[in-house]
């Protein structure tokens, strides 16, 4: 049986303030190589909590989120900060990129911190993704000169710029037109289906999430539905 | 490394105004505090050196520090006599030029002899009770200023005539008399002295100008009525701030009261200490604001750039790594800010220097600036500190934070 990618363990994320909030609550879930995976839910239901839970972003106040076959709860922050350099990209619903710096060299910094290309090799890349992704004439604008859509998609060559094995996405089309959103699901799509990585998306959208193999609806930070690659199958056949 | 330059140095090119808003914050604390430490301790250091310069270094006059004892109570044993009376001593040091030569020969300075006396001058119907300071010119000019203090004539040209005197600039002018004049000299103890005037000094101090005469030790000698009379020996030591011990080695050797600057200036020193607690609190509390304002620009850019952290962060950069940029930001500008806050302070220096201050009781002076390496080390130190100080914690604080929580709070 293949390993998980990401496997969440009764994961579960309460906030202790002066009120205490459970914002995840006991989610089982196993992200496969070459998945798809979209959870879904109503605003403040806790998907992105749990999406960030699965990046590492956050620390799961119960239970335990493996990458691999690793726990990675009781590692220390620069273990988990490794981690995300190397097996995860993420793409938010702002563009999140950093604002003095080129296209290019967003695309860079992950690369560089992880060091693991020389110079020439790594501009290679960065130039490769940012050409696949269509933005092949803006390799040297920063973010304010770009379009929302090229940001985005200067985000998601950033989150695939370490080669990670998982995208995690937060309403990576929130924020786009109709035009922008169909292509950045299509180049996720693409990403899935071409290199067999695996993506995680939160959204709201309804037919962003028909896009996915498996659909997880998040209410009250507790799975209440998941609907199974084949049901998937089933209705794209209807 | 080169990423975390490249990442501090692009935040601080493209930030370019706010940069060079930081860079000018730390600049003017050290350009300011480089100045006030250098006009406090140039006033400071002029004023000792006026008061060194208006007297020998060290003074040997024939004098006991303790009051003579009485023969009869050596004799006697007894506590008090009446109708004695007392053994007068005679005036002088006595054999003083066997004194010098023992001087000379392990004191690091110069000595001279002098001789002082009072006289009565009388020239054009005028009478003025002046000072008369007999001296060696030759030796003179090493032990003081005179002969820097001449405005007409030279010490040399005492040597020009028989009696040949050099007056105060302040008493010629109320005696009416100018260079090559002749005016008589009196005294209680011998015949009047027809003395020509040779030469004109100005010590700046009106004391001094007002009631001072200088003649060759020979003429005070002849003035005083007794021949071969010394009674203070000038010693300049070559360190100034030497001169206490020396007065004190002196002193126990000839066996004559030696006055060394610092104690017949006791008084103005000890204000002095005052006064340097207040320059050490005035270009303190510069310092302090200096770095205040140095902490809230460095930090205050830091903070901006929370956002950017939090994306740093979650793109998989290490707290470590992310908190060394701001820190490296914060040394760039601190560094940038220093080097041109030293530039600033010297150029302040100069500037203060230039100002010209004319007074009724005074000569044209100038702010008298002292320029240390040190004033510019201590300023630069505190603001590179300050810099790094204010990079560091708010950087450590930013680079804390969970990323999650900045990203919440933005989508």
């Amino acid at each position: 049986m293949t390993v998980p990618l990401i496997e969440a363990r009764h994961a579960g994320r309460v906030l202790h303030g002066e009120i205490t909030t459970t914002l995840v609550s006991d989610v089982n879930l196993r992200v496969m190589p070459g998945e798809f995976v979209a959870i879904t839910g109503p605003s403040g239901s806790g998907k992105s909590s749990l999406l960030y839970l699965l990046g590492l972003l956050d620390i799961p106040t119960e239970g335990d989120v493996f990458i691999g076959d690793r726990a990675t709860k009781a590692l220390d922050e620069n273990h988990r900060a490794d981690l995300r350099l190397a097996m995860l990209g993420f793409v938010f619903q702002f563009h999140f990129l950093l604002p003095e710096f080129s296209a290019l060299e967003n695309v860079l910094l992950p690369m560089r911190a992880l060091g693991h290309l020389n110079d020439t090799k790594k501009r290679e890349r960065a130039r490769e993704l940012l050409t696949t992704l269509g933005l092949a004439d803006h390799l040297w604008k920063r973010p304010d000169q770009l379009s929302g859509g090229q940001r985005q998609r200067v985000a998601i060559a950033r989150a695939l710029a370490n080669e990670p094995s998982v995208i995690l996405a937060d309403e990576p089309t929130g924020n786009l037109d109709t035009v922008s959103s169909a292509q950045v699901v299509s180049i996720l799509r693409k990403i899935v289906d071409e290199e067999k990585k695996a993506v995680v998306i939160v959204t709201h959208d309804p037919a962003l999430a028909a896009k996915a193999d498996r659909q997880i609806q998040i209410i009250d930070g507790r799975i209440a539905k998941e609907s199974s690659p084949k049901d998937h199958a089933a209705t794209a056949a209807s | 490394m080169t990423l975390i330059f490249d990442i501090a140095w692009t935040h601080v090119t493209a930030r370019l105004r706010q940069t060079l808003v930081g860079i000018f914050g730390v600049a003017t604390g050290i350009g300011f505090s480089v100045m006030m430490a250098g006009l406090l301790e140039g006033s400071q250091k002029d004023f000792i050196k006026q008061l060194v310069d208006s007297m020998p270094h060290i003074s040997v006059t024939d004098e006991q520090r303790e009051v003579p004892i009485q023969p009869a109570t050596k004799e006697f044993d007894a506590t008090e006599f009446r109708s004695l009376s007392t053994e007068t001593e005679r005036r002088g040091i006595k054999n003083p030029l066997a004194l010098m030569e023992a001087l000379e020969s392990w004191l690091p300075g110069s000595v001279a002899p002098s001789v002082t006396t009072k006289a009565l001058i009388r020239s054009g119907g005028r009478d003025l009770a002046v000072s008369i300071i007999g001296i060696d010119p030759k030796r003179e000019k090493n032990v003081s200023k005179l002969e820097s203090q001449m405005i007409e004539g030279q010490l040399d040209s005492l040597y020009k005539a028989s009696n040949a005197i050099i007056l105060g600039d302040g008493l010629a002018e109320k005696l009416g008399v100018t260079v090559g004049a002749s005016l008589s000299l009196a005294t209680t103890k011998g015949a009047p002295v027809f003395a020509r005037v040779v030469g004109l000094s100005h010590a700046g101090n009106r004391m001094t100008d007002d009631n001072q005469a200088i003649v060759l030790l020979k003429t005070a000698q002849i003035l005083d009525g007794r021949t071969a009379l010394i009674n203070e020996i000038r010693i300049r030591a070559d360190d100034v701030m030497a001169a206490e011990t020396l007065a004190n080695r002196v002193e126990k050797q000839v066996g004559y009261k030696s006055t060394s600057w610092q104690e017949s200036h006791q008084d103005i020193l000890s204000a002095f200490q005052i006064r340097n607690a207040i320059m050490v609190m005035v270009v303190g509390a510069i310092l302090l604001v200096a770095s205040f304002g140095t902490y809230n620009i460095i930090s205050t850019i830091t903070h901006e750039k929370t956002r950017d952290i939090a994306i740093m962060k979650s793109v998989g950069l290490r707290s470590a790594t992310v908190r060394s940029i701001f820190v490296f930001e914060a040394a760039m500008i601190g560094l940038a800010g220093t080097l041109i806050g030293w530039i600033l302070g010297y150029t302040l220096c100069v500037l203060v220097g230039m100002i010209e201050f004319r007074s009724g009781f005074t000569d044209l002076t100038h702010l008298p600036i002292l320029y240390a390496p040190k004033h510019y080390a201590l300023a630069g130190a505190v603001g590179l500190l300050s810099s790094l100080i204010a990079g560091f914690f708010p950087a450590r604080k930013a680079a804390r934070v969970q990323p999650v929580d900045i990203i919440r709070g933005a989508s």
